[in-house]
């Protein structure tokens, strides 16, 4: 009959209304700026750099190779090489990025500067409250505003952050038992040629001490030799982890 | 005391107009009871705007707006900030002296018709003895400022929504008048205050003699109240402002406060319309049992407009927009009919005095009339399975 829909919508309606007010599951209306639905993992944003430890300007991982920055499709990213070196996490000098800078009013937040990063450096970031009042100067970030601790990678993306976290410490562990077998090889090359006569050695071991700057060792007393040996030996191992010392004469 | 606070608004503005020299007497009463309607209805918009919102969203099982003052019930006053301080767009195109002059001459007639409404006992701005004329003449002309913004804003969709608004309002005006042909025959009065004064209840009485106690006056207050959300253009009638079909209407092309002006105009119109229903249907300031009446007039009167406007956001929460065609079905072939029907129902009424015989003959009738033209509108309807000639995989079964 005609009307009796009608009905059964206001009295539809009617039981909303009512029991909007005592069941709070009715509810589903998330009040943004105080409540807010937990990000997925894979939600991304803007690029960040990482930085170990606490202080950006010691710990940040960007070696300033420009691999993001030809690889950027829209090129936002903007890296200007350091002149000197500072030693990365395993001691080895590496160039840093002077000035590296990404516009996030031109990045398409596609990840492939992610992709490309050898170092681990750049990563997706989830800040997504990023309005500024100059649209200009406001949304092109510099070093110090692109620089976030491991923590906060940690944070929002603990999978991926913990299985880099475990390869990092494997490659520094690595490194540190491989400097300390050169070491002690070298201090064992020191400690032959000291024993032998200085001229007429022309041994394999110091030639490998060679490129590592170790030449005046064999004159030196063995002990400060081998102790200063140590951070070089170890720096010069990295690059090419796998060839012997032998190897680069 | 409570026929002191019953009379209290009356008392003062006595008091008002007793300070003044005699010659400014009538304006300073003219001035002052506008003003307070004024005030009072444009207070009352606003918080209607708000609890409207607020209301459809609990129907919907939203919040609401809630961030602007306690609850959000100062939304209005932002929103009225907001429409003050915009941009006023005029197109180019447009007639520009009738594109400016379409809202006022929409509102006008609007607060017209608040003029003869009882609001109280002794609480009425203009009384006339054709107060029920006077609205239904104030309140048809609110049809050209419509038709004004339509057709000087020179765009085909406010066009349209003028076209639809015309045709809608002008097959809605005739229940509406109609519906209330049968009060006025029982009061015997055009007067809107006569019309009030005929429906509280007698000495003696219990029970008030609401004409919604009737069962011509429940089928006349159906009528009315649908022909008055069809006057007021509001949801299931609102297409001449369907959002989804010519966006806004008639009012597509105003900005700022002109648009704030029409969307007021509605607003006004469906109070006035409200306060109508109160007035005609549910015995406007009268109390609807005697045991009741300690509690002042004007209460009753806001008590059931508030009502009826609740009533009218339920609606509006509940019911999609109809089609055209069924728009027009349901005013001529249904609303229409049983308008008419009601005239002779309310003489045989009034002939058999009330009472259980006026009972007996008129709820039958009534219903009869009500099934058959109910089923005549929708029943013919039979819903079977679409036939596509030219596609698909031939003659369905």
């Amino acid at each position: 009959m005609l009307g009796v829909g009608i009905i059964k919508g206001l009295a539809e309606t009617g039981r909303n209304f009512i029991g909007s007010y005592f069941d709070r599951d009715r509810l589903v209306t998330v009040e943004y700026p105080e409540q807010r639905v937990p990000l997925r993992e894979n939600f991304r944003q803007f690029p960040f750099l990482v930085h170990d430890g606490q202080d950006a300007a010691i710990g940040l991982r960007c070696v300033a190779c420009q691999i993001c920055e030809k690889e950027c499709p829209p090129q936002c990213i903007y890296i200007e090489k350091s002149k000197d070196k500072k030693p990365d996490h395993l001691g080895k000098p590496q160039f840093f990025p002077a000035v590296f800078n990404i516009d996030i009013s031109v990045c398409m937040s596609c990840q492939i500067c992610v992709e490309v990063c050898p170092f681990d450096a750049i990563k997706m970031d989830q800040d997504f409250e990023l309005s500024t009042a100059d649209r200009f100067g406001g949304l092109l970030l510099g070093k110090t505003q692109l620089a976030r601790p491991n923590t906060h990678f940690q944070r929002i993306h603990p999978r991926e952050a913990a299985e880099i976290d475990t390869r990092r410490a494997d490659e520094r562990q690595k490194a540190e038992a491989k400097a300390k077998a050169d070491a002690e090889a070298k201090a064992k090359a020191a400690a032959a040629a000291a024993a032998g006569t200085a001229a007429a050695t022309t041994t394999a071991a110091v030639d490998a001490a060679k490129p590592v700057g170790a030449r005046p060792a064999p004159t030196t007393v063995p002990g400060p030799a081998s102790a200063r040996a140590l951070p070089g030996a170890g720096a010069g191992t990295v690059p090419a982890a796998p060839s012997e010392p032998g190897g680069q004469v | 005391m409570a026929a002191n606070v019953d009379q209290i608004f009356v008392h003062l503005m006595q008091m008002m107009v007793d300070r003044v020299p005699d010659a400014v007497a009538p304006w300073v009463r003219a001035a002052v009871g506008v003003g307070a309607v004024l005030g009072l209805f444009g207070l009352l918009f606003g918080l209607t705007t708000v609890c409207e919102r607020k209301g459809i969203a609990r129907m919907q099982n939203r919040l609401g707006p809630n961030r602007v003052g306690p609850f959000g019930f100062l939304q209005f006053a932002a929103d009225g900030i907001k429409s003050l301080t915009k941009e006023d767009v005029v197109p180019r195109s447009a007639d520009r002296v009738v594109h400016y002059l379409a809202p006022l001459a929409l509102l006008t007639p609007v607060v017209l018709t608040f003029l003869v409404l009882p609001f109280g006992r002794n609480m009425v701005l203009m009384h006339v003895d054709t107060g029920l004329l006077f609205f239904f003449a104030a309140g048809a002309s609110t049809e050209l400022a419509v038709f004004m913004a339509g057709w000087s804003s020179r765009n085909k969709y406010s066009l349209l929504g003028a076209m639809r608004a015309i045709a809608q309002m002008i097959s809605y005006e005739l229940p509406f008048i109609l519906s209330t042909v049968g009060v006025v025959m029982i009061a015997g009065t055009l007067s809107t205050v006569g019309i009030v004064e005929s429906q509280a209840a007698r000495p003696g009485e219990w029970l008030a003699r609401w004409n919604l106690f009737t069962p011509w006056g429940l089928a006349a207050f159906l009528l009315f109240l649908i022909a008055a959300f069809a006057e007021a253009n509001r949801s299931p009638f609102d297409l001449p402002e369907g959002e989804s079909e010519i966006v806004a209407g008639y009012f597509i092309e105003y900005s700022g406060f002109k648009f704030a002006l029409f969307f007021m105009a509605e607003y006004l119109g469906m109070f006035a319309s409200s306060g109508m229903a109160v007035t005609l249907f549910l015995g406007g300031w009268t109390a609807p049992v005697a045991a009741l009446d300690w509690i002042p007039s004007w209460l009753w009167f806001f008590g059931k407009l508030l009502a009826l406007i609740a009533l009218f956001i339920w609606v509006r929460g509940t019911t999609p927009r109809l089609r055209m065609d069924q728009l027009m079905d349901f005013a001529w072939k249904f609303m229409l009919p049983l308008a008419l029907l009601i005239l002779p129902v309310v003489a045989v009424w009034h002939y058999l005095g009330g009472g259980w015989r006026g009972w007996l003959f008129c709820t039958p009738v009534l219903a009869a009339a009500y099934v058959l033209l109910g089923r005549a509108l929708v029943g013919r309807r039979r819903i079977q399975r679409r036939v596509y000639r030219y596609a698909g995989e031939g003659v369905a079964s």
